[in-house]
């Protein structure tokens, strides 16, 4: 924790202006989702917030479904923090905020059934969809959890299948048909400094922060995931607000898909 | 077997079409965009900076290290599963003699220069793409250098010698292919990355080489240019 970096941050929040000139709920500019960049993935979106920089890639396979879930597709979410993208990221396999993010991205899909695993299912007990969803990191300036999910959401509305004969994947060939996307979860993280929520937490801001709540909700307010990150406990008074932050920002977010 | 004509209508002295681009990474002490057909890479550099583990350190210069990754979705097949393969790793060691002649790290004692090269789709050529990149934002980042790399990949498919192989050509079937990966340093007309794979003899090899040399020529002014662009506007 930068503790001069904090007392300075909490300063200017209380004349409610931030670092870069920010007010305490607004996110960075500009808000950027850009879909189908990547030609070898069968659905990808690249989004930018600010200057973090985020690419998810969508590649999908037809395998056999989990024994308790017969007639199910799944979902796997993998988060690569590239040793490119902030000179802080090593290389090797993923660390442990890796595995934070990939997992509080996939519990935004999955507890929100955005997708409805069952119609992923080719042939119960043998073969299902899986949709092998990754995010790569171009840009690291901050507030990787909101971008990553964003862009992931984005990778999944722009995913087309591709050619499958019953036997084999032709991945040279997309058809036209998209995934079965029922609702739109969107991932906002407020983070506590101080007694101040603010939200989009840039890179200098992510190390005096003294807690953080990232909330995900669907399109009529209803939560579907959420975590808890930082050294500090909240109260019951701050999830209120932070959660009600955090619809409110999405209904914001929804409308740069 | 003849091959007559190519499958996207390219002169077989002409390459896909290129995009070049610096200073895409801000967080990078220098990053670069360089895109060739459907391959696209990305390259970041960061340092010269502290290089840890301490017994890695040269007390005589810096050193520099490349790592060369596809992204998991990059490929058109199936999933390209993270961390490196044995290719992924030999890229990253010819990447790295490709570039260190045109560096001068002398007066960086026990530093490292990292340069990461990303990939998110590939089709044919990505290491040339990936040393186009590096080599771009290594200047981006501002670093003393005799010369930019530029590279391309040229060779002999059925009974003819070309550059820039896209996927078709590279496995194409009714005949001999060579794949000829090569780097330049375009001032000096030297060398830096040969590498190949098929059958060629020797006098098509060097015609092929004097091809190569040619169009990294061209590939070098388009870089010239794209990190004009950036420190001109920085200027203006």
């Amino acid at each position: 924790m930068h503790r001069e970096l904090r007392s300075h941050i909490i300063k200017l929040l209380s004349a409610d202006t931030r670092l870069d000139g920010r007010k305490s709920t607004e996110y960075r500019k500009p808000i950027e989702v850009k879909y189908g960049i990547v030609k070898t993935a069968e659905g990808s979106a690249r989004v930018r917030i600010g200057e973090t920089d985020v690419i998810v890639g969508i590649k999908m396979e037809v395998g056999e479904p989990y024994p308790d879930t017969p007639d199910e597709g799944t979902i796997i979410v993998g988060a690569e923090l590239l040793p490119l993208s902030n000179p802080e990221f090593e290389l090797g396999p993923p660390g442990i905020q890796a595995i934070e993010l990939a997992r509080v991205v996939d519990r935004g899909i999955r507890e929100s059934k955005a997708i409805s695993f069952k119609k992923l299912c080719v042939e119960p007990g043998k073969k299902v969809w899986m949709l092998l969803i990754d995010i790569c990191t171009l840009n690291d300036a901050g507030n990787l959890f909101d971008a990553s999910s964003l862009a992931a959401l984005a990778a999944l509305r722009d995913a087309k299948y591709p050619e499958f004969d019953g036997e084999k994947i032709d991945y040279k060939e997309k058809t036209n048909k998209k995934l079965p996307l029922e609702k739109l979860p969107i991932a906002v993280t407020v983070a506590k400094i101080g007694s101040e929520f603010i939200v989009d937490p840039d890179i200098d801001e992510e190390r005096a922060i003294d807690s953080r709540l990232t909330v995900s909700s669907i399109d009529d307010g209803t939560l579907c995931a959420l975590q808890k990150g930082g050294d500090y406990p909240l109260t019951l008074e701050d999830i209120t607000q932070m959660v009600e932050i955090g619809i409110q920002k999405a209904k914001e977010l929804r409308k740069f898909l | 077997m003849t091959y007559k004509q190519r499958i996207d209508g390219r002169g077989f002295d002409e390459t896909r079409p290129i995009e070049a681009e610096v200073g895409i990474i801000p967080r990078a002490d220098g990053s670069a965009m360089f895109k060739i057909g459907n391959t696209w890479a990305y390259a970041a550099v960061y340092g010269p900076r502290n290089l840890h583990p301490k017994f890695l350190q040269d007390p005589q210069r810096g050193i520099l290290r490349c790592n060369y990754n596809m992204m998991p979705f990059s490929s058109s097949g199936e999933r390209v599963r993270p961390g490196g393969s044995r290719r992924s790793k030999e890229i990253s060691l010819v990447t790295e003699k490709a570039l260190f002649p045109v560096l001068n790290l002398e007066e960086y004692p026990n530093s490292v220069v990292d340069v990461f090269i990303e990939l998110p789709q590939t089709e044919a050529g990505s290491r040339c793409a990936g040393i186009c990149a590096a080599s771009m934002a290594l200047a981006d980042a501002g670093l003393e250098m005799k010369d930019l790399v530029s590279a391309v990949s040229v060779g002999k498919v059925g009974d003819k010698l070309l550059v820039d192989l896209d996927y078709s050509e590279e496995s194409y079937a009714d005949g001999p292919v060579a794949d000829i990966p090569i780097a330049i340093m375009p001032n000096s007309d030297k060398i830096t990355l040969l590498q190949m794979d098929g059958e060629v003899n020797k006098e098509e090899l060097l015609k092929l080489l004097e091809m190569g040399k040619k169009v990294c020529r061209q590939i070098y002014e388009l870089q010239k240019k794209a990190l004009k662009e950036k420190y001109h506007e920085a200027d203006g």
